[in-house]
């Protein structure tokens, strides 16, 4: 018998084979059931629990949410500045009664090079119960995990992840959409199509929501040019595509987040901003033509006059102060999650 | 004088044409005989109660193993690695001989820095050819003095991890590396395309939001070297392509191949078995340069061993102490160990589950890396030759643990990895560099 690799010719193209290589290890993140390091990690199940939580604690008493997380030490450890998500998770987190500390970049230790390993176990010496995390670079918030085992939040990690913002998205399109709905499935969004525009690159609540809303049952549109968009995004999971064309995801769409050009990420590429308004701008003529009912949303911080005009971000459509307020409850509900003692708290 | 009987054995020696069960007679250095089983004759003065015997019943014996791309660390980063023990690691794992990358501190550009690292007071545990930089302080800019290097023991030159982006700079090191008889090795990466980048181009640093390395930074400037060796084909210089990781590259290699032109190609245990997927949540043990590719790449490289292209298996063994890999994954140094775990992983993987029979597995480590180097005695067990043996148990599994390591350094993919193939003992130059316990 010929072994296989001996039909070999010298063609340049190889001869397919089956050759099962050394299977990929499962991982073994979260450590933490608390932890809420990307949108992957929660079950369906789990995100029902978090929006229902968010709609609870938002409606108690304040007296008495206030005793929920009484004392406990929550550290807020933020190598990026951000005023919104800061604020958020600090109001979050000390409505539930919980003291928070900031650690912000300008603080002596990470200023003096401590490495992030050595700042986690730090706090968590201090008596830190969980840490929420933004940093500049993609897994940190894996890297903080795995060094201090504590719950860890991932507020942000470089271009990758920013799952509760994800979360708060889903609010906000649950409110207009699905009105009064308690639990979510895999069909909770059948039909729904959610067009991310602008500068998906360099974006970690584009990844979060392209990994979320598909498993709700909706598709994700993700448009904008190939400097800030490139085609293989459309790999990165199921029902995810690739439009140019603004015009034509807005005919598309129900939903439609506008994203910020994240100058500081451009890393020297040269991007033509006149052309990039030209064909990505979202005017409020392009949103009567094309999408008059869609609900437009944004993470913030907006560039009035950039990704969207002022008309269209104070405009009817648009539910950016209700994105901030869904905020704060998402986060006292992952707070909340991530100092559960029963390790119920809808983790798994 | 010291001699030494390994006897019971089954010999494989693929640059002498031989497989089969041979007693092995080593004295002062040399291999001094071969003779079926029970036959030696043990001539010359061999006093056989000073003559130590190694039984290798079911073992197999074969010559050392030349890992011909390693970073010793020395001079200037002991704390990572040293002579000393980055060679312990290379004899637990088979290796007599390993070649040296100049990327030290200083860079290795001169010739006292070349005999430096093989000087005895290194306490090497095997033998160490130190491949010279290229350039100047590899800066790519102005030639060394091949003649003067090669005479301190380079048997060739890189400028590794810094690749030669001028064409002048890289013509003239073809030419120059020519006129005295020693290859050049070429880091492939077109860094201009690379810049900020920490793992494989794709769909998977896509999703982790890290900038990826597109694989045309590999295989665009393998090509830009092939025509420059195809302009040179007159003064038969020799490119030697460090651990090609991309299809296309391999493409170009197995292209110039046929043209007649003297390109070779290395590639490492960890693109042969690993794809970006296997970064998976950022482990900086799965970061090096070049990076793991994509699925379609690391089958390249399979194919590619498996029809002979590939002309060694190389570890590109790269030692860094715990705490620098303990960082956020973009910030963390490339590169992992590799000389404790090569053979385990070539006969588990390329022997037992893609059948590549084992005495072209020993060649690809041993007898190719020799030529490819121009080792003179050594790759082969011939009489004469080096005694630099290497007897191991190629049925054996085990399971590599970091923790037991010869090496300063852990950074390994490969922790807790089944392995097959158990070295018993390691001999460099006729002496035990290495035993099994
Ligand atoms: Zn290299």
């Amino acid at each position: 018998m010929t072994p296989v690799w001996d039909c070999m010719n010298a063609s340049a193209t190889p001869v397919r084979r089956q050759l099962h290589p050394p299977p990929v290890a499962p991982s073994p993140f979260p450590y933490n059931p608390g932890s809420l390091l990307s949108v992957q990690d929660l079950t369906l199940e789990a995100v029902s629990h978090i929006l229902a939580r968010a709609t609870d604690l938002e409606n108690m008493d304040p007296l008495v949410r206030d005793r929920i997380l009484l004392k406990r030490r929550v550290a807020l450890l933020f190598y990026e500045s951000s005023t919104r998500t800061r604020t958020s998770f600090e109001l979050a987190a000390k409505s539930l009664g919980a003291d928070t500390t900031l650690v912000s970049s300008l603080s002596s230790s990470i200023e003096k090079g401590e490495t992030l390993k050595d700042t986690g176990l730090t706090l968590r010496a201090l008596g830190a119960e969980a840490i929420i995390l933004r940093h500049n670079s993609s897994g940190a918030a894996w890297l903080l995990e795995e060094a201090t085992r504590l719950p860890v939040l991932n507020a942000g990690d470089g271009m990758h992840e920013h799952p509760t913002q994800a979360l708060l998205d889903l609010r906000t399109i649950l409110t207009h959409l699905r009105p009064g709905i308690k639990t979510v499935t895999a069909e909770t969004l059948a039909g729904v199509t959610v067009s991310i525009v602008g500068d998906i690159l360099h974006s970690r609540v584009a990844r979060s929501n392209m990994l979320l809303l598909p498993r709700l049952g909706a598709r994700v549109v993700l448009c904008g040019p190939k400097e800030l968009l490139p085609e293989l995004a459309a790999n990165a999971g199921p029902d995810i595509a690739v439009e140019r064309s603004l015009e034509a995801a807005l005919r598309q769409s129900q939903v439609v987040m506008m994203l910020r050009i994240q100058a500081e990420r451009l890393a020297g590429m040269q991007l033509d901003l006149e052309q990039y308004k030209a064909n990505y701008q979202l005017t409020g003529q392009r949103l009567a033509a094309q999408a008059s009912s869609a609900v437009v949303l944004h993470p913030g911080p907006i560039i009035r006059g950039l990704e969207l005009t002022a008309g269209v971000a104070d405009g009817a459509q648009s539910a950016i102060l209700e994105q901030v307020r869904n905020g704060v409850a998402i986060r006292m509900a992952v707070v909340e999650r991530a100092l559960a003692t029963d390790g119920k708290g809808g983790g798994a | 004088m010291t001699a030494l009987v390994i006897r019971g054995g089954h010999l494989i020696d693929p640059a002498a044409g031989v497989d089969g069960p041979k007693d092995i007679l080593l004295k002062d250095g040399r291999v001094a005989e071969i003779a079926s089983p029970g036959k030696l004759k043990l001539q010359n003065g061999v006093n056989t109660d000073e003559t130590a015997t190694l039984d290798a019943t079911g073992l197999t014996v074969a010559p050392g193993l030349i890992d011909m791309h390693v970073h010793l660390r020395e001079p200037g980063q002991g704390y990572k690695e040293t002579i000393a023990t980055g060679t312990a690691a290379a004899a637990a794992g088979g290796f007599t001989a390993v070649a040296a990358m100049p990327n030290t501190i200083p860079v290795n550009d001169s010739p006292e820095i070349t005999r430096w690292m093989q000087a005895p007071e290194r306490g090497a545990a095997v033998r160490v050819f130190p491949i010279a930089a290229a350039t100047r302080g590899s800066k790519g800019e102005a030639l060394n003095d091949f003649a003067a290097l090669k005479s301190a023991g380079a048997v060739a030159v890189t400028d590794d991890g810094h690749p030669i982006l001028k064409d002048g700079v890289m013509r003239e090191t073809l030419a120059a590396a020519a006129r005295v008889g020693l290859s050049v090795i070429q880091h492939a990466e077109d860094t201009r395309m690379t810049q900020g980048a920490c793992m494989n181009l794709g769909a998977v640093s896509f999703k982790l939001g890290l900038r990826g390395m597109p694989p045309e930074a590999e295989s665009g400037l393998v090509e830009r070297d092939i025509r420059l060796v195809t302009e040179l084909r007159d003064a038969r210089a020799h490119l030697h392509v460090a651990h090609t990781s991309t299809a296309a590259a391999i493409a170009a290699v197995r292209q110039a191949r046929r043209n007649g032109l003297r390109v070779t190609c290395e590639v490492a245990p960890h693109h042969f078995l690993l794809s970006d997927e296997h970064v998976g949540m950022y482990n900086t043990q799965a970061k090096m340069n070049p990076p793991l590719r994509s699925a379609a790449d690391r089958d390249a490289m399979i194919e590619a061993i498996l029809d002979g292209v590939v002309d060694a298996i190389a570890t590109d063994h790269a030692p860094h102490a715990t705490h620098e890999k303990e960082v956020e994954f973009e910030n963390a140094p490339n590169g992992i160990t590799g000389l404790e775990t090569a053979l385990g992983l070539c006969l588990r993987w390329l022997h037992r589950e893609w059948k590549l029979p084992l005495g072209r597995i020993l060649s690809l480590l041993s007898a190719q890396p020799a030529a490819l180097l121009n080792l003179k005695g050594r790759g082969t067990l011939a009489v004469g030759s080096f005694a630099d043996v290497v007897v191991f148990d190629p049925k054996a599994e085990w399971t590599y643990h970091a923790v037991d390591t010869l090496s300063k350094a852990r950074n390994t993919p490969f922790d807790g990895w089944t392995m097959q193939g158990k070295i018993r003992w390691t001999i460099s130059e006729g002496r035990i560099a290495y035993k099994s316990s």
